[in-house]
C-alpha cells in the first residue's frame, strides 16, 4: 500500500477479536493454533515444542525479524500464501487443515493442498475467513526446518520443512515440503511416499533430497537461478529429513 | 567487576559490557585526547535529533518527482494539464519551465552537464521528468499519476563494455561534438615504458579481470531539501543535509545566479552521508526553483527507491589487471580500467585526477613498476562515481591490488601473507615515492601485519583449515593489508570546480573560559561534537564538555569543503589545533600582563601560562580568558577578547592503514558464507577518541561485509534498476557480523606533518574489509574445488556458481 502497488477499497483490522483466535492448544489427537496466533508465541510455545520438536521453534526463529514475529500470524502467513514463506512450508509438512468460516458461522476443513492455489492465492472465499489450523500429533515425532537466506530476516532462496514419525525403527509418517522453488510451497509427496514405511538412513534421505530437487519447480531471480535452486532444494531436504529422524530417535 | 585482561583497542566500557556491568563506571570527560562518551549521543539515542524532514515552515508546499519508467527514451510531449488541475497542486514543473529560469541544466562536480528535469531524453531508469508541488505530500503523489508524458523507447545501454560498441546508441547527443558515448579521455598514471620493462623480466605473471561492482552508500537519512525563497528580501535558506554546505552554497550561487551572501545553508542533524550526501541532486534544484516559482516554501524528501535509483552510486569499475613478482617479491602491476559512470559523469574526485585517487593502487608494496589507465563510459545507469566511505576511488584501488596480490600468491605457490611480507615498503624506506607519484609519509607495515597474524592465530587457522578440508568442509582466510591516502589535499595539488581543498576554524573562548569553536566541515554522524571540542581541549587544558562545537550553518561558520575522504580530523582537525594554538599564543600575551614579566618568560602546561622556574606562579586559561574581556589597559597592539582563526592547508595527504584477516566457513552445498571471525589492525596515527575510533572501524567493517556479501545495484537488459528497495538492495545486520565481535588492534605511527599526528580512520574499514573477505571466500573455493577468482557480491547462489565452475560476472 505504501508503494502504491495494492490500493484496497476498504481495509479492517481484526486485532479486536484477538483474543478469541490467538490460541494453541490439544484438543484429543490434535493440536489446534488460532489465526491470530502471533509467530512469537508460536517461537515459544512449550506445547508446539514437545509435540513438534523442533520444527516449530526452527522455522520461526528465523522467520522475518522480532518486530514481525511480534505482530505477524498464522493466518496472516498462510493466506499471504507466498511460496517463499517459512511457516507454510511447516504447516504442510505436518498436514495442517485450515478450517475457514463462512456467513452464519458455516465450517468447512481444507487439506493444505487445496489451501493454496497459486502465489498470493487461496481458497478462501470472500465471505470466510481462517480461524484455525489444526495438525494431528503422531508419537515417535520429529521436525526441522532448514532455510537458506541472503541476509538473516530475508525470505527464504529455498527453505525445507521435514516431519516425520518413527517407531520401532520404521518411518511411520512422513512430510516434506520446500518453500520458494514453486508457485505455492511446494509439497513432495513422492519424497513422502518414499520414506514412509522404510527405516531411517543418510541413503533414503538423499534419495528424497533428489525427488525433491526433480519434483520442485523454481524461477530465476534476483536471489538466484533455477539450477541454483533446484540443487539447494535437494540439499535442505535431505539435511531437514536427517536432522528431523535424529530428533525423532532422541 | 571481574578483571579481564586488557588488549589493544579495548576500552573501558567495553569491559564493562564483556563483564556484565554495563553501568560500569566511564572516567568523565579528559582534558584532551582519550576515551569520552560522544557528547552527541545522548540527543541521537532518545530520537531527539533534528532532521532535514523534522523541519516545518509556515505555509511550506510539498514536492514529488516524476521519474521515468524506461532507461532510454525520446520525450515526445508531456501533457501536465490534468496534474495542474487537481485542486491541492501549486505548480508543476519541467524542463521547459526550468529553461526560462537557466536551470534545465546543472553541472557537475566533474565538469559534466546533468539534467535537472529531462525534457528531450530521458537516460536512465527512474531519472527526473517533473516536479509537482502541492499543498501536502499526499496530494503531491496523487499528482504524479495524472502527468501523461509520451516516449518513444530506444535501446539502452547497461554494460560497459559494450558502450564504446560502433553501433552502440548514443547516449549524450545533448552534448556538441560528442559522437560516442566515451565520458572522459582515458587518463593514466605510472611509467608505461618502465612496468613493461618489469613485466618482461618477471619470473611470474597473474592475470584477471576484477569487477568492483555497481553499490550505494545509503545513508540511514535519504536526501531531500527545503528551500526557503524569502521574495521580499531576496534571502534564500536551504535547509539540506549535506556533507559540504560551503561548497553547495558557492554552487547554488554559480548555477541559480543568485548572490552568493543571500544564500544561507543550514545543516541540522545528518542521517549519514557516506558520500551520497556529497553531489547536488535535481530534487534540490527542482525544490529551489519550486520555493522561487511558488513564492513559499518547498520541502521535497526523497522515498527510500529514490535514493537508491537515482542518487549517487559508488564503484562500478571494471578492472584488466596483471600483477608480476621476480625473485619471489612483487615488482610490478599494470591495470586497464572501465569505469562506468551512468548517464552523467558526477563523479565525487579532485579536478586533477578524473579517476579520483585510483592510482595509489601500488598498495602498500615497494615495486618496480606501475602503470594504470582508466576510460570513463556513459550508460544508461544512473549518475554517480561518489566515494562511498572513501578518499576517491581508494576503495577500488585497494580491492584491486590485495586481489591481485591473493591472485599472485597462488600462481607463485606462496602463502599470501608470505608474499605481503616479502613485499611491503619498510618503515625505513619513509617518505616513500611510489611508482604512480604518492609521497606515503610513514608507516610501520611489517609491525601491522605481525600484529593481525597474532591476534588471528594465523598458523593455528591454516592448520585448521587443512583439517576442515580433509572432511570436506570449507574454510577461508582472507588477508588485506591497505594503504590509504586520506585528507585532501594540498591547495597546490587539489581544488573541486576550482575551489582549494582547505577548511576553516574559528575558536572563541568567552570570558569565562568556556568557548566555541566552528567548523567548516560538516558532521553527519561522525562525532564531531566530541572529537574536535577534545582537540581544544588538548590544545587549551578547557574540559570538552565546555566546549561547543558548531556547524552546518554557512551564515555562522568559516569557509571550507566539508567532510568527506577521511577530511575531518586530517584537515579540519588540522584548522581546529592551528586555531587553539593561536589562541594559546594571544593567551600568553596577557597572561605576561597578569603576572608582569615577558612572554618567552613563560613556559605552558595544559591549560595554564607559568613562570619559567617558578611554576606557582602562573594563570590558568579561565582567568586569562577574564582578563582579556576586562576593563584592564592594553599595551599597544594587543587587541582585547581570546579568539582567532584559521584555514588549514595540508601540506600532504595522510597516509593510515591496516591489517586485517577475515575468516570465513563456506557451505559446499548451499555456497552460504558465514562470517566467522574477522580480526582489523588500524594504525591512524594519534587517537584523539579511541572510542570514536572504534566506532568508525566497527560501522566500516559492517558496511565492508555488506558490500563483500550481499549489496548489489544490477540492472535487466533494458536497463530497469533491479535494486530500489531494501527487499533487493541488502544491507547487513548485527547477524552477519562476526557472533563474538570484531577483534580489533593498534599501532600508533604518528602523521610526521600533522599537528597532533593524526590520520584519518572513517573510511579505513569500508576500504580494506571488502578485499579480506572475498580473498577469505575465494581463498576457501581454490582449497577445496581450486577455483581462483569470483565477483564480489559473495551471496549463496554466485558462490555455488563460482565453486561448481560457473561464475558470470554480476550485471
Amino acid at each position: 500500500m505504501k508503494l502504491r502497488l495494492a490500493n484496497p477499497g476498504h481495509v479492517i483490522d481484526i486485532n479486536p477479536i484477538e483474543p478469541e483466535l490467538n490460541y494453541i492448544r490439544q484438543e484429543g489427537n490434535e493440536i489446534r493454533i488460532g489465526a491470530l496466533t502471533r509467530h512469537v508465541n508460536m517461537l515459544e510455545s512449550d506445547l508446539l515444542a514437545r509435540t513438534f520438536p523442533d520444527i516449530f521453534r526452527e522455522a520461526e526463529a528465523v522467520l522475518a525479524d522480532p518486530v514481525v514475529r511480534n505482530r505477524g500470524t498464522m493466518g496472516g502467513s498462510l493466506c499471504q500464501s507466498d511460496p517463499a514463506e517459512d511457516l507454510s512450508g511447516v504447516v504442510v509438512a505436518l498436514k495442517g487443515k485450515a478450517v475457514l468460516r463462512g456467513p452464519g458461522g458455516a465450517e468447512r476443513v481444507v487439506e493444505m493442498d487445496e489451501f493454496h492455489i497459486g502465489p498470493y492465492m487461496t481458497a478462501v472465499g470472500p465471505t470466510e475467513m481462517l480461524i484455525e489450523v489444526r495438525f494431528p500429533i503422531h508419537p515417535g515425532f520429529g521436525g526441522a526446518h532448514e532455510k537458506v537466506e541472503r541476509r538473516a530476516g530475508d525470505f527464504a532462496i529455498v527453505a525445507a520443512s521435514a516431519a516425520l514419525s518413527i517407531q520401532g525403527g520404521t518411518i511411520q509418517t512422513a512430510g516434506v515440503a520446500c518453500s520458494a522453488v514453486g508457485p505455492t510451497t511446494m509439497h513432495i509427496k513422492r519424497a513422502e511416499e518414499a520414506l514412509v514405511g522404510k527405516a531411517p538412513s543418510e541413503e533414503l534421505f538423499q534419495q528424497a533430497g533428489q525427488m525433491a530437487s526433480a519434483d520442485c519447480s523454481p524461477n530465476s531471480d534476483g536471489r538466484g537461478p533455477a539450477d541454483y535452486k533446484r540443487a539447494v532444494a535437494g540439499v535442505l531436504t535431505q539435511r531437514a529429513l536427517s536432522r528431523a529422524a535424529a530428533t525423532a530417535l532422541r | 567487576m571481574a578483571t579481564v585482561e586488557t588488549g589493544p583497542g579495548r576500552h573501558p566500557e567495553w569491559y564493562a559490557h564483556a563483564t556484565g556491568d554495563k553501568f560500569g563506571k566511564i572516567a568523565d570527560a579528559p582534558i584532551g585526547f582519550g576515551h569520552m562518551k560522544r557528547k552527541e549521543d545522548a540527543r541521537f539515542i532518545r530520537g531527539l535529533g533534528d532532521y532535514m524532514d523534522d523541519v516545518r515552515l509556515p505555509g511550506m508546499l510539498h514536492g514529488a518527482i516524476l521519474r521515468s519508467p524506461y532507461a532510454h527514451a525520446r520525450i515526445n510531449s508531456i501533457d501536465t494539464s490534468a496534474a495542474l488541475a487537481h485542486p491541492k497542486v501549486a505548480a508543476v514543473i519541467i524542463a521547459k519551465d526550468l529553461e526560462t529560469l537557466g536551470l534545465a541544466w546543472m553541472p557537475t562536480i566533474s565538469y559534466d552537464t546533468q539534467a535537472v528535469l529531462a525534457g528531450d531524453k530521458v537516460r536512465f531508469h527512474l531519472q527526473e521528468v517533473a516536479f509537482v508541488i502541492a499543498t501536502d505530500a499526499y496530494a503531491a503523489q496523487d499528482a504524479l499519476q495524472l502527468i501523461d508524458v509520451d516516449y518513444d523507447v530506444l535501446p539502452a545501454i547497461v554494460n560497459c563494455r559494450k558502450a564504446l560498441d560502433p553501433d552502440a546508441p548514443l547516449i549524450r547527443d545533448d552534448k556538441v561534438g560528442q559522437t560516442d558515448n566515451l565520458a572522459s579521455p582515458l587518463w593514466e598514471a605510472g611509467d608505461k615504458a618502465n612496468c613493461d620493462r618489469v613485466f618482461a623480466e618477471a619470473d611470474v605473471v597473474a592475470k584477471r579481470t576484477i569487477l568492483d561492482p555497481r553499490s550505494h552508500p545509503c545513508p540511514m537519512e535519504t536526501c531531500g531539501m527545503v528551500a526557503d525563497m524569502n521574495p521580499a528580501t531576496g534571502q534564500l535558506n536551504i535547509y539540506n543535509g549535506n556533507q559540504a554546505p560551503h561548497a553547495h552554497r558557492t554552487v547554488y550561487a554559480q548555477v541559480a545566479g543568485l548572490p552568493e551572501q543571500n544564500i544561507r545553508i543550514l545543516c541540522n542533524d545528518i542521517g549519514g552521508g557516506f558520500g551520497n550526501k556529497v553531489p547536488v541532486y535535481p530534487g534540490y534544484v527542482c525544490a529551489i526553483a519550486g520555493s522561487i516559482v511558488a513564492g513559499a516554501p518547498v520541502k521535497w524528501i526523497e522515498d527510500r527507491s529514490e535514493n537508491l535509483a537515482s542518487t549517487g552510486f559508488a564503484r562500478d569499475y571494471l578492472m584488466y589487471s596483471e600483477m608480476c613478482s621476480k625473485g619471489g617479491k612483487i615488482t610490478g602491476l599494470r591495470v586497464d580500467t572501465i569505469a562506468d559512470h551512468g548517464a552523467f559523469d558526477s563523479t565525487a574526485q579532485a579536478t586533477k585526477f578524473p579517476a579520483g585517487f585510483f592510482h595509489i593502487v601500488t598498495g602498500s608494496y615497494d615495486l618496480q613498476g606501475a602503470h594504470c589507465q582508466v576510460k570513463a563510459v556513459y550508460t544508461n545507469k544512473a549518475p554517480g562515481g561518489v566515494a562511498y566511505r572513501c578518499s576517491f576511488r581508494i576503495t577500488e584501488a585497494v580491492y584491486l591490488v590485495e586481489r591481485m596480490v591473493d591472485a599472485l600468491a597462488m600462481e607463485m605457490n606462496v602463502d599470501p601473507v608470505e608474499l605481503r611480507m616479502r613485499s611491503f615498503i619498510r618503515s625505513d624506506q619513509f617518505p616513500y615515492e611510489t611508482q604512480t607519484g604518492w609521497v606515503y609519509d610513514s608507516g610501520d607495515y611489517h609491525k601491522a601485519m605481525k600484529l593481525a597474524m597474532e591476534i588471528a592465530d594465523y598458523e593455528g587457522l591454516r592448520k585448521e583449515q587443512q583439517e576442515k578440508l580433509a572432511r570436506g568442509e570449507m574454510m577461508g582466510i582472507g588477508i588485506a593489508f591497505f594503504t590509504e591516502g586520506v585528507g585532501a589535499g594540498p591547495r597546490r595539488h587539489m581544488d573541486i570546480l576550482g575551489l582549494a581543498m582547505n577548511d576553516g576554524a574559528e575558536l572563541r573562548v568567552h570570558p569565562s573560559g568556556k568557548a566555541v569553536v566552528s567548523l567548516s566541515a560538516q558532521t553527519q554522524g561522525q562525532g564531531h561534537e566530541t572529537t574536535f571540542a577534545q582537540i581544544v581541549a588538548e590544545e587549551l587544558g578547557i574540559s570538552p564538555n565546555e566546549i561547543m562545537v558548531r556547524h552546518g550553518d554557512t551564515d555562522k561558520t568559516p569557509y571550507g569543503l566539508g567532510t568527506y575522504g577521511s577530511r575531518s580530523t586530517p584537515v579540519s582537525g588540522g584548522a581546529v589545533a592551528v586555531v587553539s594554538r593561536k589562541v594559546r599564543d594571544k593567551a600568553r600575551q596577557f597572561a605576561a600582563l597578569m603576572l608582569e614579566t615577558r612572554a618567552e618568560d613563560l613556559a605552558w602546561e595544559k591549560g595554564r601560562w607559568y613562570v619559567k622556574g617558578d611554576p606557582e606562579r602562573g594563570s590558568t586559561i579561565e582567568s586569562i580568558a577574564e582578563y582579556a574581556y576586562s576593563a584592564s589597559n592594553l599595551p599597544e597592539g594587543l587587541e582585547g577578547g581570546l579568539d582567532a582563526n584559521a584555514v588549514y592547508d595540508p601540506p600532504n595527504l595522510t597516509y593510515p592503514f591496516g591489517a586485517y584477516i577475515a575468516v570465513v566457513d563456506v557451505d559446499p552445498g548451499t555456497g552460504k558464507v558465514h562470517m566467522r571471525r574477522f580480526i582489523a589492525v588500524d594504525d591512524c596515527g594519534v587517537r584523539i577518541n579511541p572510542m570514536v575510533v572504534e566506532g568508525q572501524i566497527h560501522g566500516g567493517l559492517v558496511e565492508g561485509i555488506g558490500q563483500a556479501l550481499m549489496e548489489i545495484i544490477s540492472f535487466d537488459e533494458q536497463g530497469n534498476c533491479l535494486n530500489a528497495s531494501f527487499m533487493d538492495y541488502l544491507l547487513p545486520t548485527a547477524l552477519e557480523c562476526p557472533e563474538h565481535g570484531f577483534e580489533l588492534g593498534e599501532t600508533v605511527t604518528p602523521c610526521p606533518h600533522h599537528p597532533i599526528g593524526a590520520k584519518g580512520v572513517g573510511e579505513s574499514p569500508c576500504v580494506g574489509s571488502p578485499p579480506a573477505i572475498a580473498n577469505a571466500v575465494v581463498d576457501a573455493m581454490y582449497h577445496a574445488k581450486g577455483v581462483k577468482h569470483m565477483d564480489m557480491p559473495c551471496f549463496p547462489a554466485r558462490v555455488w556458481a563460482a565453486m561448481n565452475g560457473r561464475e558470470q560476472p554480476p550485471q
